[in-house]
């Protein structure tokens, strides 16, 4: 695990130099909410059309952004000096670990303009949506952790990654428009149980599966 | 001898239908110095990455031993020094930052007494705080030796290893290599014959090119 932090340190320090996810990412949440503000206009949008559309900005701000874990390292040509130095788990550890940070970095941001943005999005039940907030993120930057591994190695890699990664998140999006339009009316925690339940048992098994394959997406 | 081994079986590797090379053997159990030989294209680097656990033959095995235990390929990466034209360094970092973070990276302590005298005898001492990105092909070069020694290795491969340097750094390059072959096991990819006359056995790989 302290290699895996070390490298999520690297990759940090690094961001932090050459702005490579972020700048993407907050363009693309500018630009998502603009759209969606602009289209909806003087509209009362309902509560399910809310959730719905704050999922649509999650969805397409990390399609821009998430991908960098990978992508930058083997654009860049230090997949190689990463592959001399750690082992695949602390690799995958260390960007998974990362893409935590700017999966969490960005949906606050994405949450908080939202919300500003949009009467409709006022969340009744805050404990729920923390538990959808919580697992979605864990979620999403596993899937989009392992996904940016695999699109790394080919060729047309900013159209293979919303495409791969569509079918993959669908559960996971279904799932957090459902919880977030529950947050949204104020269904209790206990009617949510089995919402909750498939958000981390889809968090599970994309864990599982990520640490047994990534081996072989790895290696060439 | 070493406590290091490092053995091939059979070797084979295609690129498509593409034989690149076939039927390699070797045992390296004792310090010195190793080749590998052949023209351009005829899978030096292929090899290398091989022995180096990036790549995986198409046939065969390559066998790394430490204290008579096998290492599996995860396990590698402590004991193998690598340097070659196709490995890149961190440009957005200095060349201190790169060698700190690699070593934290590997769990291996950041010896600045050690990092200094490479640093100092790559003359990079000077430049040590300033970002890769404004190194020159030659410094990058002498950045990537002292990436591969930061870790003292077991096993030294260098792919063209004096690409890139001067006189001065290729004197160095030698010096570094005999140095490190009285305890290390140091593989040598090249077409130089400077590099290849300080080779106790070179493998041609002109020679492994037929599928019997």
């Amino acid at each position: 695990m302290k290699k895996a932090y070390s490298l999520f340190l690297k990759d940090f320090h690094s961001e932090m130099r050459t702005r490579y996810a972020v700048n993407a990412l907050a363009m693309f949440i500018i630009v998502t909410i603009s759209i969606i503000m602009f289209s909806v206009g003087q509209e009362k949008i309902s509560e399910s059309l809310a959730g719905g559309l704050y999922w649509v900005v999650i969805f397409f701000s990390a399609m821009s952004g998430l991908s960098r874990a990978f992508v930058s390292e083997e654009e860049r040509g230090t997949s190689l000096t990463l592959q001399l130095i750690a082992s695949p788990d602390t690799v995958f550890s260390g960007k998974f670990l990362f893409n935590i940070f700017l999966t969490f970095l960005m949906n606050t941001v994405i949450t908080i303009l939202y919300a500003t943005v949009f009467d409709a999005f006022v969340i009744k039940n805050f404990a729920l949506f923390l538990l959808t907030f919580i697992l979605g993120n864990l979620g999403l930057a596993v899937s989009a952790t392992i996904i940016a591994a695999i699109i790394s190695k080919a060729g047309a890699k900013g159209t293979l990654y919303p495409v791969l990664s569509f079918p993959i998140l669908l559960p996971l999006i279904l799932t957090g428009v459902q919880l977030t339009v529950f947050s949204i009316d104020g269904t209790k925690i206990d009617e949510a149980l089995v919402e909750l339940g498939i958000l981390l048992s889809y968090d599970v098994i994309m864990l599982a599966a990520s640490y047994m394959l990534f081996d072989f997406i790895w290696k060439d | 001898m070493t406590n290091y081994s490092v053995s091939a079986e059979n070797i084979r590797k295609n690129f498509g239908r593409r034989l690149i090379f076939n039927g390699i053997n070797f045992n390296y159990s004792n310090p010195g110095v190793y080749g590998i030989a052949g023209s351009n294209g005829s899978g030096k680097s292929t090899l290398v990455k091989i022995i180096s656990g990036i790549n995986a033959p198409t046939a065969g095995k390559i066998i790394h031993t430490y204290n008579e235990k096998k290492l599996t390929f995860e396990h590698l990466h402590n004991h193998i020094g690598l340097v070659s034209p196709y490995l890149v360094l961190y440009d957005e970092f200095t060349a201190y930052e790169n060698l700190n973070y690699f070593a934290k990276i590997r769990n291996v302590p950041f010896d600045k007494e050690k990092i200094d005298d490479l640093l100092n005898r790559f003359l990079l001492l000077k430049r040590k705080d300033d970002f890769v990105k404004g190194y020159s092909s030659g410094m990058k070069q002498r950045l990537k030796f002292i990436f591969a020694l930061q870790h003292s290795p077991n096993l030294l491969i260098l792919d063209e290893p004096v690409s890139n340097l001067d006189n001065e750094g290729k004197d160095t390059v030698y010096k570094i290599i005999e140095n490190e072959s009285k305890n290390t096991i140091v593989m040598v990819a090249s077409n130089e014959e400077n590099d290849l006359s300080l080779c106790s056995e070179i493998i041609y790989l002109e020679n492994y090119k037929t599928t019997k």
